[in-house]
C-alpha cells in the first residue's frame, strides 16, 4: 500500500528528467540503477555477437574441411568469441549488471559507495570493447592466439594483438574499479539493523566476488602489459630464443584467469540462493554455511591455477599439489547445492519461470562441476587435456552455469527494473529449447573430446563428423530458443503488464519499493530487524496479497 | 484529507531534496570509506608488482650466476642514493600530513613540496643510470646485450621492466602530489578534511615500499 | 557521514623523524651486509631487512598501525594471497 502511494508522488529512476538532454542524462548517471541498465544493453549487444560468431564456428565444424571460411579466419572466430563472452560478457556481467542495480537496495542504501567511479568503470567498459572490436579492422588483421594468448606465439603472430590486449587492460581496470566499489559499498553502507549476517545471500556473493577482482585482476594486467612489452621492445622475459620461460607466462596467465572463473559464478550462484527461498516460500537452509562457503570458494580458487597446466612441463610435485587442491574447491559449490536443495525439501514450491531456469541450472552446473573432476585428475587429464572435452566443461559451467543464471536473473528482476512482466508462458516454452540445444551441442563435444579430437582444429579426421553434425544441430536450436527467450523480454519492455511492487512474494528490500524503483531506492532508509529470508516471522505480501 | 495531501507535499520535497543530492554527481564525506577505497587499490598495485616479483623469482633460480655477473655493472652508488630520497621523500609526504592536521598550512605545502622534489631527484638519477646503460649498448634489443648469454639478457629485461614501470609509479605519483599541492594551496585540504591528502601519501608510501624491495633485488646481488 | 574523525590519534614529528633514521640504517646496514659474502642466506637476509623496513613504513607512515582493525584485515587477506601465489609458484620452479 505504502508502494503505491509512494510510487505516485516519486518519480521512478527510469523517468527522472535532470537538467541535462536525455542522453546525457543516462551516459552521465551516477545513479548505480542506470548505470545496471547501461551494462545491460552493451553486455546484450557483446552477448549477441558472441553467439554469432560461435554460430559461424559451428557452420565451420560441419564438415572436415572447409565449410565457410579458411583456418585463419576460423582462429581468428574462436579467439573473438572467447574474448568476447568472457571480458565482454559474462565476467563483468551479474556483478555489473544485476550487482550495480539490487546491491544498494539489498543492503537499504540509497547508491554505491563511490557513484562517480561507478559512472568510471562502465565508461572504461565501453571503451574497453570498443577497442577490441576496432582492432580487427586495423593492419595485421585479427588476432588469431586464443583468449589465452600464450607466448610465444603472441609474441610472434603478425595479426593485431597490442590494440586487443590493450582493450583487455582497460577492461579489467573497470572489474577492478566495480570490485573496489562494492566491497567499500558493503563496508560503509548497511542499513541500521544490516548486520553481515542479515545482508542477503546475493550480497555475500558479489562481496567475495568483488574480492577476488581486486586481488586476481592486476595479475592479468602485469601479463598484458609484459607482452606488450615484449612485442614493442624485446625485452626476452617471455621469448625462449632470448631465455625467457613461456611457463611463467602460463602461470601469471591463470594466476588471474582461473579466479576469474570464480568472479563468473560466485554472483550466479548468489542469485541462486535469491532465487529458491523466494520459489519455495521458506528461509533458505544454511544461510552461515553458503555464506561461508562463498568466502571459501574465493579464497580456495586461489590454489588451483596450475591445472590448467598439468600437460605444459611443470614440475611433477605442482601436478600432484594443484590436483589435490583442485579436488579441494569442488567441496564448498558442493555444501551450496546441497543446502540449494533442501530448502526445496518440502517448501511450498511454485516452478514459476526464474525457477525454471535455476533447475536448469543445477543440472548443467552439477555436470560441469563433476566433468571438472575428471580433468583435475592428472591420469585421466593427460587424455582429455586441450581436446574438445575440455571445451565441452567449461560451456557447461561457464553458459549452463553463469549464463543460464544471467537468464533466470533477467526473469526474476526484469519485472523489477522496468516494472513490466514479461509472458511467462513463452518464457517457460523457450526453456527447453534452450535445454535440448544446449546438451546436444555440448554433451556431444564431450565424447569427441573423448575419442580425441583436439580443440581449436579448423579441420579433422571424417570419423569424427557424425558428432560433429549434431552439435552443430544443436547450435541451431539453441540459438532459436535464445532468440525467442529474449524478444519475449525484449517485446515485455514496450507491451508488457504493469508488474506489481512484489510478483513474486519476496522479502529482501528490493521488493518493499515499487517497481521501477524511485530515484533515491527507499523515501527514508529502512532499519533491519530480521534476517534476509526469515518468511517464518514476516508478513510477506505478493501482488497485495498474503 | 488536507493531512494527505500536506504529507504529499512534504514526500515531493524531500524526493526533490534528496534527488537533488544524488542523482548528480556528489561528494562523500565518508573519510574511511575513501581510505578503504585507496587501500583496496593499492592491492591492486601490490599484486601488480607482485606479478613481476614472481618472474624475479623464478628467473633468479633459473639464471643465478648470470645475475650475479649482470648485476655488477648496476652502481649502487646511485642505487643507494635513490633509496635514501625515497626513505626521505615518505618522511616528508607523512609530516606533511601530520602538519596540516595541526593546521599548519605553509609548514605542509613546505613539506609537500619537499616530497616532490626528492621525487625529481630520483627521477634525474634514473635518468643518468638508464642513458649510461643505453650508452653502453645495454637496452633491450641492443646489439651489445643480444650479445651476452641469455641469464644477463633477462636479467637487464627484469631490471628495464620493473625499474620502468616503478619509474612511470613515481612520475604519475608525483602528478597527483602536485594536484594535491594546488588543492592544499585552494584549501581543498584543510584542518578538517585531509583525506586526499591521506590518500595520497598512501599511494606515495607504496612507490617507496616497492623500490625497498627493488634495491637489493638488483643492486645488492653477490 | 561523519565530518572528521574527532579521536584522531596525531603522531608526533618526532615519531616520523624516528622511523626514518630506522630507515636509513637499515639501509646503511643492507649494503654493509652486501659486501659479506654470506653465499645461499645473503638473499634471505637482504629480503628480511626488506621486509622489517617495509613494516616500519606501513604500521607508521602508513598509519596501519592507529586505523580501525579492518584496515589490517584488508591488508593481511591481500599480503596472504600474495604469499600463497608465491609458495603456489615455487612448488613448479624450485621443483623442475
Amino acid at each position: 500500500m505504502a508502494n503505491e502511494a509512494l510510487a505516485e508522488t516519486l518519480e521512478s529512476y527510469l523517468e527522472y528528467k535532470s537538467n541535462k538532454s536525455k542522453l546525457f542524462s543516462w551516459i552521465f548517471t551516477t545513479d548505480h540503477k542506470r548505470i545496471g541498465l547501461l551494462y545491460l544493453v552493451g553486455m546484450t549487444v557483446f552477448f549477441w555477437v558472441g553467439v554469432t560468431l560461435g554460430f559461424l564456428m559451428k557452420l565451420e565444424m560441419l564438415t572436415p574441411g572447409k565449410t565457410i571460411v579458411d583456418a585463419q579466419t576460423y582462429n581468428t572466430f574462436f579467439t573473438l568469441h572467447g574474448v568476447i563472452m568472457i571480458f565482454l560478457f559474462i565476467i563483468p556481467g551479474i556483478p555489473a549488471v544485476f550487482g550495480n542495480f539490487f546491491l544498494p537496495i539489498m543492503i537499504g542504501a540509497y547508491d554505491v559507495a563511490f557513484p562517480r567511479l561507478n559512472l568510471f568503470s562502465w565508461w572504461l567498459y565501453m571503451f574497453g570493447g570498443i577497442f577490441a572490436v576496432v582492432a580487427l579492422f586495423l593492419q595485421g588483421g585479427p588476432i588469431d592466439t586464443g583468449w589465452t594468448f600464450y607466448v610465444p606465439y603472441s609474441i610472434r603472430t603478425t595479426t593485431n594483438v597490442i590494440l586487443p590486449l590493450i582493450g583487455a587492460f582497460v577492461l579489467g581496470f573497470s572489474s577492478i574499479l566495480t570490485g573496489l566499489n562494492f566491497i567499500t559499498t558493503i563496508h560503509r553502507l548497511r542499513a541500521p539493523g544490516m548486520t553481515f549476517f542479515r545482508m542477503p545471500l546475493f550480497v555475500w556473493a558479489l562481496y567475495a566476488t568483488a574480492w577476488i577482482q581486486v586481488v586476481a585482476t592486476p595479475v592479468v594486467g602485469i601479463t598484458i602489459l609484459l607482452v606488450i612489452v615484449e612485442r614493442v621492445f624485446h625485452v626476452g622475459i617471455f621469448d625462449p630464443a632470448m631465455g625467457g620461460d613461456p611457463l611463467l607466462f602460463q602461470h601469471l596467465f591463470w594466476i588471474y584467469s582461473h579466479p576469474a572463473v570464480y568472479i563468473m559464478i560466485l554472483p550466479a550462484m548468489g542469485v541462486v540462493s535469491e532465487i529458491i527461498p523466494t520459489f519455495a516460500r521458506r528461509t533458505i537452509f544454511g544461510y552461515k554455511a553458503i555464506a561461508f562457503s562463498s568466502l571459501a570458494i574465493a579464497f580456495i580458487g586461489y590454489f588451483v591455477w596450475a591445472h590448467h597446466m598439468f600437460s605444459s612441463g611443470i614440475s611433477d610435485t605442482s601436478r600432484m599439489v594443484f590436483s589435490l587442491l583442485t579436488f579441494l574447491v569442488a567441496v564448498p559449490s558442493g555444501v551450496k547445492v546441497f543446502n540449494w536443495v533442501a530448502t526445496l525439501y518440502k517448501g511450498s514450491i511454485e516452478l514459476r519461470a526464474p525457477l525454471l531456469y535455476v533447475m536448469m541450472f543445477i543440472f548443467l552446473f552439477s555436470i560441469g562441476g563433476l566433468t571438472g573432476l575428471v580433468l583435475g585428475s592428472l591420469a585421466t587429464d593427460v587424455h582429455v587435456t586441450d581436446t574438445y572435452f575440455v571445451v565441452a566443461h567449461f560451456h557447461y559451467v561457464m553458459f549452463g552455469g553463469t549464463v543460464i543464471i544471467f537468464f533466470a536473473a533477467l526473469h526474476y528482476w526484469l519485472p523489477k527494473m522496468f516494472g513490466k512482466m514479461y509472458s511467462e508462458k513463452v518464457a517457460i516454452w523457450a526453456a527447453p529449447l534452450i535445454f535440448v540445444g544446449f546438451n546436444m551441442l555440448y554433451f556431444t563435444m564431450f565424447i569427441l573430446g573423448y575419442k580425441g579430437m583436439p580443440r581449436r582444429y579448423w579441420s579433422y579426421l571424417p570419423e569424427y563428423q557424425t558428432l560433429h553434425i549434431i552439435s552443430t544441430v544443436g547450435s541451431w536450436i539453441l540459438v532459436l530458443g535464445l532468440m525467442i527467450m529474449f524478444a519475449n523480454l525484449i517485446y515485455s519492455l514496450f507491451k508488457g503488464k504493469p508488474a506489481t511492487a512484489n510478483p513474486w512474494g519476496g522479502i529482501t528490500l528490493e521488493w518493499q519499493v515499487p517497481s521501477p524503483p524511485p530515484v533515491e531506492n527507499f523515501e527514508k532508509i529502512p532499519t533491519i530487524t530480521h534476517g534476509a529470508y526469515d518468511y517464518e516471522h514476516i508478513n510477506w505480501e505478493q501482488d497485495g496479497k498474503h | 484529507m488536507e493531512n494527505i495531501e500536506n504529507n504529499i507535499i512534504e514526500k515531493k520535497e524531500l524526493h526533490t531534496e534528496i534527488v537533488a543530492h544524488l542523482a548528480e554527481p556528489h561528494q562523500h564525506k565518508d573519510a574511511i570509506a575513501s581510505k578503504m577505497g585507496m587501500w583496496l587499490f593499492l592491492f591492486t598495485e601490490l599484486l601488480l608488482f607482485g606479478g613481476l616479483f614472481l618472474l624475479y623469482m623464478a628467473y633468479r633460480l633459473q639464471y643465478s650466476q648470470d645475475f650475479v655477473i649482470a648485476a655488477q655493472d648496476l652502481n649502487i652508488v646511485l642505487g643507494t642514493t635513490n633509496t635514501i630520497f625515497l626513505l626521505t621523500s615518505s618522511l616528508t609526504m607523512a609530516l606533511s600530513i601530520a602538519a596540516i592536521q595541526r593546521g599548519k598550512k605553509v609548514l605542509s605545502i613546505t613539506l609537500l613540496v619537499s616530497t616532490i622534489g626528492f621525487a625529481l631527484a630520483f627521477m634525474v638519477v634514473k635518468y643518468f643510470e638508464w642513458t649510461a646503460k643505453f650508452h653502453h649498448g645495454i637496452a633491450p634489443g641492443a646489439q651489445e646485450l643480444m650479445n651476452k648469454p641469455n641469464g644477463e639478457i633477462i636479467f637487464y629485461g627484469m631490471y628495464f621492466s620493473m625499474t620502468g614501470l616503478h619509474a612511470l609509479h613515481v612520475i604519475v605519483g608525483a602528478i597527483i602530489l602536485v594536484f594535491m599541492l594546488v588543492f592544499l594551496l585552494r584549501n581543498k585540504i584543510t584542518k578538517y578534511d585531509y583525506i586526499k591528502l591521506e590518500n595520497a601519501g598512501l599511494y606515495w608510501h607504496l612507490v617507496d615500499l616497492i623500490w625497498i624491495f627493488l634495491f637489493p633485488l638488483f643492486y645488492l646481488i653477490h | 557521514m561523519e565530518k572528521v574523525e574527532h579521536k584522531e590519534h596525531l603522531i608526533n614529528y618526532g615519531t616520523y623523524v624516528l622511523i626514518w633514521l630506522s630507515l636509513i640504517s637499515l639501509t646503511v646496514l643492507t649494503v654493509a651486509v652486501a659486501g659479506v659474502d654470506l653465499k645461499k642466506i645473503a638473499l634471505f637476509v637482504a629480503l628480511f631487512i626488506a621486509a622489517i623496513k617495509s613494516t616500519l613504513v606501513i604500521l607508521y607512515f602508513m598509519h596501519i598501525k592507529f586505523d580501525d582493525a579492518i584496515f589490517k584485515v584488508f591488508f593481511f587477506v591481500a599480503l596472504a594471497t600474495l604469499a600463497s601465489i608465491f609458495i603456489l609458484t615455487s612448488f613448479d620452479v624450485f621443483f623442475r
